[in-house]
């Protein structure tokens, strides 16, 4: 065990490393940032002296190694286009994204769970069938579409809820949080229900596999043999056993939208992480994006791992070994 | 009642009838799905024949007219056409913006789509043969794709390469095929365990006839059975760049491409721009989905 | 006095508590200013910025006429010498009264700026030799060469308080620190607010990147007060949400509604807008040196860009007023030159550029290409009003005449860079005249590179012409008004003859707002609280 959580250190730690050096000459590779950030009129040795102070004057894989270095040291460099350490940027969009992701994901499995529980446990119904057809369409709704009709609709036509931006914001721990005011909240409303209806599309589907699938189990056989009642076995057999799944995808869905709700908060203009990295793409500001891609992976990485770790740790016939079997 | 019959499918997945009959019975039990067939027949047959029937060719700048741009549907053009869907901001008519938009967006999903599945068996059979160092390898590109925001790949190779809808493809390409390098991994890696193809390594096949000859072509299926899935995903994913900039060429504009052309226009009233796109691509995208989604449950693979 | 406190006190809540909304403005930006910095980016939205908490020596008005600020009269010697007379009473938003101290350390700031962006300003004040002080209410400012637009460029120069920093006596000697013993404050320090002290109408309050910044107006400004108690701004950078936002009532004016969704607004009583102007112009610039260029293509395989026909011929292939019509909805004016009629070295009466397919082809067929040739329009996509579908049209009006013409659009992160490597045969560009001046486009796009000028920077497309070039190097050193004037038209004329640019229109600035306020509209496109007031 001990072996082969070494080994996945090792590997996670070269992942990042070849992340780290894969986006940064992505980047490189988009183009010369000096040529977005400093206006054409500039006298050529301002713009060289703006160069050097950037270390853009070195070759790439000069620059390259001393981002590594400082990396080592925790500095993520600064912002081209801010000025600003990469890092605290980012930080600082998180508890907006959090707050997003959060209420998305809550959302989807409030509802997401009861609906796939009456769908898996009738599966031929008309209920059912019309509750999987929606997830269907819910999984076929491109997301920036998708927003675009929700402003439509609530905002524009109905005018119930606010089209874009954050809103008020109260701090709580010195952090700045949406939810605790109503403004907030409503700014909050439609960009989660947007980030929420596939999501809840993947939990209706989970839950109602899963609860086809244990309804079939012997054990299920025998507690209705023994007159157990419906409810009971649903709520203490059924859904536990399928919350592992449940729990594990959505652990895993919450990181990668906490990471990439870009499209989300691009439709919105929610201030959040997404928006950052798409801004600071469309402007090169190579720290920022080299910083996030380099978050991003960590996070996706430690989930993978975790999640490796869980099943073994819950399925005995899991081995961990260097094969990974 | 419900529980003999959803037991059904799996039974019947595992029984010896010819594959073709089975997946031909699984369309056949659902009006949905057959529907869902119908309109996915309906708009690849529209796809192919787009040069034929569509009134105007939607990339060819000179018969196109800005002067006749934002016409509301059914509008009658400078030139006597009359434009059933309305025209975009440049004077294209809609419906045959449409009709090659959709020739666009299948090729992209269609291309890509095998692309991503090839690159991605080989890939996944290769970890699952091999394992250790190999897999482990394979495995670790795969983590690192799928954590690579798919637009920084489109916009690198718009950059590096130019743009063009092979670009996207290849764009769409790279980051699809981690999801089924995965996915194949973990089919073969089941079946690699069964007892038939140790029998095979005892008796001495040599190894690519194993993986050629049993494993891909047992593990295969569950990979293949998600494709319609990924057609669909790679579709979103294509119109999802072309709403961010980095997608289709212009002037050979894909059905993400006319809807996100049109958003700027929905608050102007010229609806048209954006919803009849909009409403063929999520028609295409849902048909696909539904013939996915019952040719998955068919053969109960989980994704 | 504690009677007088108590009254002020409690008026102060009442207003708060009843008709606080008509006291407070909310805009919505389209792009949000990158740092409250002042000296940091020399950027329209942070300079719009900046002239809420932050004066000027000077102050350019809505139609970019230079006009007093800080300063309240100056004079040249003729040559290279300035004298700026201060004004007199005015304090700082701490308390401090501001003095030609101040004025000292700005520029100083602007030199010892660590962390600016290259050419935010500093490109102003490093071509002063000398700035003195002979009291505490004049400057002596003393340039390399003689400059007739310094006081042009002081209005974007933000004066701050010397008080932020510990400090002995302060000179401009940047080699000595100018006489500051603290750190000299990078663009971080700013954001909390601490440091961003300023003579504005408007202090600062809060700072939230992404979400919004909120400023309340300044008791202590020396000018008039401002009717607004606070300002906050919020960055929208989608069109369709932000006219939605105004329309739903979240804000009471926004900047950049597209155009043609004014529309909705017209007829709502609820509702006003203006479309104002601006100096932006958008244009082609054509690769008229090279052989080959990378993106045409003729038959005889030469680069058909330079003959002077096809030039003419293409300008003559576009209609102008098609495009202004139906792709920017009316929110832009046709150009036939490079900066509006009525702006300074601009021509009063330029000859009008017309719309005539048959006459552009008769010249294509004279030189020599009668079945055209093919070409491709590199533009960006996210930069200009419209720009991918300005390009768009223009394809299509050349292919008309028989020039095969097809469409690059691309991310703005992208062409630029290809386009100052010169990857471009016929390529999109937009330039708006910081100074309100004709100088600012010929100088910097037609003039012959001269990098020791910080000329010709931007002239991709390879033009040459030594009258020209000889007229403007004359322009840019003339102090005297009327012959300057003179010399710039004449340089126009040039430019406009080679037509190595085709000018297609100026930008319009659109704001949009509730109709119980006003807005005077900028033709810099700078968006302020001090341009809104209330209805009458």
């Amino acid at each position: 065990m001990t072996a082969y959580i070494l080994q996945r250190l090792i590997q996670s730690v070269l992942v990042l490393l070849a992340v780290s050096i894969v986006v940064f000459l992505a980047v490189y590779g988009i183009g010369d940032p000096i040529e977005l950030l400093v206006p054409p009129q500039v006298s050529a040795a301002e713009r060289a002296a703006m160069i050097r102070r950037l270390g853009l004057d070195l070759p790439v894989w000069q620059q390259y190694l001393s981002f590594l270095g400082n990396a080592l040291k925790g500095d993520l460099g600064r912002s081209f286009v801010h000025g600003v350490p990469a890092a605290g940027l980012i930080l600082a969009r998180l508890p907006a994204t959090f707050e997003l992701v959060l209420l998305a994901m809550s959302g989807a499995a409030l509802i997401g769970v009861p609906l796939g529980l009456l769908a898996g446990l009738n599966p031929e119904s008309r209920p059912s069938r019309a509750i999987m057809a929606g997830t269907i369409l819910g999984f076929s709704l491109p997301s920036f579409w998708k927003g675009m009709m929700l402003v439509l609709l609530f905002s524009v036509a109905l005018g119930w809820l606010p089209t874009a931006g954050r809103g008020e914001t109260v701090s709580l721990f010195g952090i700045q949080t949406s939810l605790l005011t109503l403004d907030g909240i409503r700014h909050l409303i439609l960009p989660a229900l947007n980030l929420a209806i596939p999501n809840m599309a993947l939990m209706v589907r989970l839950v109602a596999a899963g609860t086809t699938e244990a309804m079939t189990q012997d054990y299920v056989k025998y507690a209705r043999a023994k007159g157990v009642r419906r409810k009971r076995i649903v709520g203490r057999h059924v859904l536990r056993n399928i919350l592992i799944p449940v729990v594990t995808v959505a652990g895993m869905e919450f990181g990668s939208l906490v990471a990439f709700s870009t499209i989300t908060e691009t439709v919105f203009a929610w201030p959040g992480m997404g928006k950052l990295l798409i801004d600071s793409i469309y402007h090169l500001d190579r720290p920022v994006v080299v910083a996030y891609v380099m978050l991003a992976t960590l996070l996706f990485v430690a989930v993978n791992f975790l999640v490796d770790v869980l099943y073994a740790a819950l399925d005995p016939r899991v081995k961990l070994t260097g094969e990974m079997a | 009642m419900s529980l003999s019959k959803s037991v059904a499918p799996v039974v019947a997945a595992n029984a010896d009838t010819p594959l073709r009959t089975k997946v031909l019975r699984r369309i056949r039990s659902r009006p949905t799905t057959r529907g869902a067939v119908i309109l996915l027949g309906v708009f690849v047959l529209l796809a192919v024949l787009a040069p034929l029937i569509a009134p105007q060719n939607p990339h060819d700048l000179a018969s196109l007219s800005v002067m006749d741009n934002r016409l509301e549907p059914g509008s009658r053009g400078m030139t006597g056409i009359t434009y059933w869907l309305g025209t975009d901001a440049q004077g294209r008519d809609m419906l045959s913006a449409i009709l090659y938009g959709l020739r666009t967006s299948l090729l992209v999903g269609l291309l890509s789509s095998a692309g991503a599945l090839a690159i991605g068996i080989a890939a996944g059979l290769f970890a699952a043969q091999f394992g250790g160092a190999v897999d482990a390898a394979i495995m670790r590109v795969v983590d690192f794709m799928l954590g690579f925001p798919s637009i920084l790949i489109a916009l690198v190779l718009l950059a590096s390469i130019g743009r063009g809808v092979d670009k996207v493809i290849i764009a769409i390409i790279l980051v699809q095929w981690a999801q089924y390098a995965r996915l194949m991994r973990a089919a073969a890696l089941v079946e690699r365990r069964k007892e038939y193809i140790e029998a095979a390594v005892n008796f001495g096949l040599p190894t690519p006839h194993i993986m050629l000859a049993h494993l891909l072509p047992n593990s295969v299926g569950s990979v293949l059975v998600v494709t319609t899935i990924n057609i669909a995903g790679a579709i979103t994913l294509e119109a999802t760049l072309s709403f961010l900039g980095v997608g289709v060429p212009v002037t050979q504009p894909s059905l993400g491409l006319l809807i996100a052309n049109g958003f700027e226009f929905l608050l102007s009233g010229e609806y048209w721009i954006a919803a009849f796109p909009g409403i063929a691509l999520v028609l295409l995208i849902m048909s696909l989905n539904l013939v996915g989604d019952r040719l998955r449950r068919s053969f109960n693979v989980r994704t | 006095m504690r009677n007088r406190i108590m009254f002020a006190f409690v008026a102060g809540t009442c207003l708060l508590s009843a008709p606080a909304w008509a006291q407070s403005l909310r805009i919505a930006l389209s792009s949000e200013p990158t740092a409250i910095d002042p000296h940091y980016h020399d950027l329209t939205p942070n300079n719009a910025l900046a002239t809420h908490i932050f004066d000027s020596l000077t102050r350019q008005d809505e139609k970019q006429a230079v006009l007093p600020s800080l300063a309240t009269s100056w004079e040249n010697d003729g040559k290279n010498r300035w004298t700026f007379k201060l004004r007199q009473g005015v304090t700082f938003s701490n308390g401090k009264p501001f003095t030609a101290e101040d004025v000292v350390f700005s520029f100083c700031r602007t030199l010892k700026n660590e962390t600016a962006i290259a050419g935010s300003f500093a490109d102003i004040t490093g071509n002063f030799t000398a700035v003195e002080t002979p009291d505490s209410h004049t400057v002596v400012i003393t340039t390399q060469a003689p400059d007739p637009l310094l006081p042009n460029f002081l209005s974007s120069i933000a004066i701050l308080s010397a008080s932020i920093l510990p400090h002995d006596k302060l000179t401009f000697d940047v080699a000595k620190n100018c006489g500051v013993t603290g750190t000299w404050p990078v663009v971080g320090d700013f954001n909390d607010g601490k440091l961003a002290i300023g003579t504005g109408p408007y202090k600062f309050k809060s700072y939230t990147k992404g979400t919004s910044i909120e400023l309340e107006r300044n008791e202590k400004y020396w000018g008039p007060a401002e009717p607004w108690a606070s300002v906050s701004f919020v960055p929208v950078p989608n069109a369709g949400p932000r006219l939605a936002g105004l329309l739903a009532g979240d804000y009471d004016v926004i900047e950049n509604p597209a155009a043609r969704d004014v529309a909705r607004i017209k007829d709502d009583k609820r509702f006003g807008y203006v479309i104002t102007p601006s100096t932006r112009v958008i244009y082609f610039q054509l690769d008229v040196d090279r052989e080959p260029s990378p993106f045409v293509k003729a038959d005889n395989g030469k680069n058909p860009l330079k003959d002077p026909r096809v030039r003419k011929a293409m300008s003559l292939a576009i209609d102008r007023d098609a495009i202004v019509k139906r792709i920017m909805d009316g929110a832009a004016e046709p150009a036939y030159q490079f900066l509006p009629t009525g702006m300074f070295g601009a021509l009063s009466n330029p000859p009008k550029l017309d719309f005539n397919p048959a006459e552009a082809k008769k010249l294509l067929t004279e030189a020599g290409y009668p079945n055209g040739f093919q070409v491709t329009l590199s533009s960006t996509n996210d930069r200009y009003i419209n720009d991918s579908q300005i390009t768009q049209a223009v394809a299509q009006y050349l292919t008309q005449v028989g020039i095969r013409a097809d469409v690059d659009a691309m991310a703005r992160a992208i062409y630029f860079p290809r386009r100052s490597k010169k990857e471009f045969s016929v390529a999109i560009g937009g330039w708006g005249s910081t100074s309100g001046e004709a100088s600012s486009f010929l100088k910097q796009w037609a003039a012959t590179p001269d990098e020791a000028k910080t000329i010709g920077g931007s002239n991709y497309g390879g033009y040459a012409n030594p009258e020209f070039d000889k007229l403007i190097r004359t322009a840019i050193t003339t102090l005297d008004d009327a012959k300057r004037s003179e010399l710039l038209q004449q340089a126009g004329v040039k430019v406009l003859e080679g037509g190595a640019f085709i000018p297609l229109h100026f930008e319009s600035t659109v704001w949009a707002y509730k109709s119980n306020l006003t807005y005077l509209g900028r033709a810099d496109q700078f968006t302020m609280a001090m341009q809104v007031k209330p209805a009458k």
